[in-house]
């Protein structure tokens, strides 16, 4: 199977804070690809590192086998990739069909000069075609009801449901997840997960989420990478990384009495 | 739903573009039909004065509305508005007088002059927010002002400069009556622009950048480029609005586009609405209006008994300045959101009129 990203000994750092350290993965075309992590273990930073947000102090990131490392972040939709964010980031007095819409920006052509002169041939029936793509998007996530609310007025569950409607629209080859399900109701958490399957599945997208939900993420899944301290200190199937001493002992926070490798600098 | 549909039940769009048009209802439609009709129609009834009003109104709307677009769209500011709206009318007078350039084709280009010049001017709100923005843009309207009165060969400087009238065919625009009708085609011609613009893919990303600059970048958006744009647009409308002005007065002198007027169009659009576009032209008609409505007020009290008791005298002109601030001020803390705020929730009572909910 293809690599659609290969994240090659990435480094972070802010001054003296390093927050990754000489981390690699390789996600597959297709997979679902988790990272867990405590609190604090880098997880959304190389979200931030994949999506554009932070340069990497040391490394490189591909995409599709072509290093991505210094694009900007306003090119990455155009590279194929799209993200949602932890704390939600719509565009509060938007409707929630325009926040949609806005994630087809680099797919549109119509410019301020053409888009003020809506009637001229190709501007209209643009902006319609597209319309018509979120609409699709909007039936996929059940969003009928409230395509003309302002975003901003929206319960915080379905804020997440039209952020990933958001990222979706943007027809990425990788979508990044960062905690698509935290604060969410069991229902809420069981619907975005048919949701992240569906469009792992159905939409042939590449995801990469993190969550902290076990359960979820060991049930949906293909291959899991756990952080801790900025470092990798497993990735395998679900269950393997689960199983892994290391990841009990980080994660879990379990009492050992023999240390372990040392993975972990207390400072 | 949390927020109110004016669109009446059993109105069903079956296509997109049905569902994409500019005045969703059919009663918005007729209702815009007829006030332009009731507009060509008024200078045939109004006086110079009542006129001149609504030219004003006119002219200051096409400008304000471009503010409008950097400040309630984008999110930006800028209090030197101003100086594009003099830009834009020395560079039409300039245009037409120097170049033979017939007015009719002098106000665009001096809207697209005025763009370049307020691209220039953007260009330090790819890096600079909030009030160190606003502080670059006084830099702006000071810098432009001074060249105003320095720039012999493109404004006669402190002389000012003439400008032609504006004439199609040798048909001569130069009463109040005959200029109305040219105000008006710019107003709704930009207004129309504008609302073209807001509902297609640059204005989309202009309202991103506005509400949430970090998320906007991800979807692909470059924040440098649609934040000078912006300064763009704006400019461009202001030199618009500037141009009708120069054209109407037939005279274009430096005072006229101080600070003071660049805090005037800030006024106009927040007691408008920020991030409307018929709230520009409501707040500018409030803004053109109120002086004059308290001039017609103390004229009233003038001699009268009220007058005589408190024996006012001379005081009376600076209590009506007092009052224009007054009435601005309580409009601000009763009406935060704007007249078309206010206009929206007058439709919404309606539309439910006579229960409730």
């Amino acid at each position: 199977m293809a690599e659609t990203l290969a994240v090659r000994q990435i480094s972070l750092r802010f001054g003296g804070v390093k927050a990754l350290t000489d981390v690699s993965f390789a996600v597959e075309k297709g997979e679902l690809f988790s990272i867990i992590g405590p609190n604090g273990a880098g997880k959304t930073s190389m979200i931030n590192c994949i999506s554009g947000r932070y340069r990497p102090s040391e490394g490189q990131i591909l995409l599709d086998g072509r290093d991505i490392t210094k694009a900007t972040p306003n090119q990455r939709p155009k590279l194929g990739i799209g993200r949602t964010f932890q704390n939600l980031a719509l565009f509060h007095h938007m409707s929630v069909l325009d926040n949609i819409l806005v994630g087809r920006h680099h797919l549109m052509r119509n410019n301020f000069v053409t888009g003020s002169l809506y009637w001229l041939p190709g501007v209209r029936s643009e902006e319609l075609s597209h319309r018509r793509r979120v609409e699709e998007i909007i039936d996929f996530l059940d969003l009928q009801a409230y395509r003309k609310a302002p975003a901003g007025t929206l319960s915080y569950g379905l804020r997440k449901r039209v952020e990933l409607a958001r990222a979706m629209a943007l027809e990425p080859k990788l979508i990044l997840l960062d905690e698509p399900m935290a604060g969410m109701n069991l229902e809420e958490k069981e619907d975005m997960a048919r949701y992240i399957v569906d469009l792992n599945e159905e939409f042939g997208m590449t995801v990469v989420m993190i969550e902290h939900d076990m359960g979820v993420v060991m049930d949906i899944s293909h291959r899991v990478m756990v952080l801790d301290f900025g470092r990798r200190i497993a990735l395998g199937r679900p269950e393997a990384v689960l199983a892994d001493p290391h990841v009990r002992k980080a994660y879990l926070g379990e009492e050992d009495e023999e240390p372990a490798a040392p993975v972990r600098t207390v400072s | 739903m949390a927020t109110q549909s004016l669109i009446p039940a059993g109105d069903y769009r079956s296509t997109y573009a049905a569902d994409t048009t500019i005045f969703p209802t059919a009663g918005s439609r007729y209702a815009v039909w007829a006030g332009l009709a009731l507009l060509c129609l008024a200078p045939l009834v109004l006086d110079r004065y009542w006129l001149s009003l609504l030219i004003q109104i006119g002219y200051f709307a096409v400008a304000a509305l471009g503010l409008n677009i950097l400040v309630g769209f984008t999110g930006q500011i800028s209090i030197g508005h101003a100086a594009f709206f003099g830009f834009g009318a020395f560079a039409s007078a300039w245009l037409s007088n120097n170049f033979g350039i017939p007015v009719f084709f002098a106000i665009p280009l001096a809207g697209v002059i005025t763009t370049a010049v307020g691209l220039i001017f953007g260009l330090p709100a790819a890096r600079l927010k909030g009030l160190y923005l606003a502080i670059a843009t006084l830099a702006a309207q000071y810098i432009l002002q001074d060249f105003f009165a320095r720039a012999n060969w493109f404004t006669g400087g402190v002389a000012g400069t003439h400008a032609e009238a504006f004439s199609i065919f040798g048909f001569h625009f130069d009463t109040d009556h005959r200029y109305f009708y040219v105000v008006l085609a710019y107003l709704v011609l930009t207004f129309v622009l504008a609302t073209n613009l807001m509902r297609s893919r640059d204005g989309r990303a202009l309202v991103a950048v506005r509400d949430h600059y970090l998320s906007a970048e991800m979807m692909g958006i470059n924040l440098t480029r649609y934040r000078t744009l912006s300064f763009g647009l704006s400019a461009f409308f202001a030199g618009i609005g500037g141009a009708l002005y120069a054209h109407y007065l037939q005279f274009v002198s430096v005072e006229g586009f101080g600070i003071l007027l660049s805090i005037q169009f800030l006024g106009m659009i927040i007691i408008g609405g920020l991030g409307t576009i018929m709230g520009t032209l409501m707040g500018t008609a409030f803004m053109v209006l109120v002086p004059e409505a308290m001039g017609w007020i103390t004229d009233a009290v003038r001699g009268s008994a009220l007058d005589r008791a408190l024996s006012l005298k001379d005081n009376l002109s600076f209590l009506r300045e007092m009052a224009i601030g007054l009435v601005i001020v309580l409009f601000l803390m009763f009406e935060p959101d704007g007249l078309a705020h206010r206009w929206r929730q007058i439709k919404a009572y309606w539309k439910l009129y006579p229960f409730s909910h």
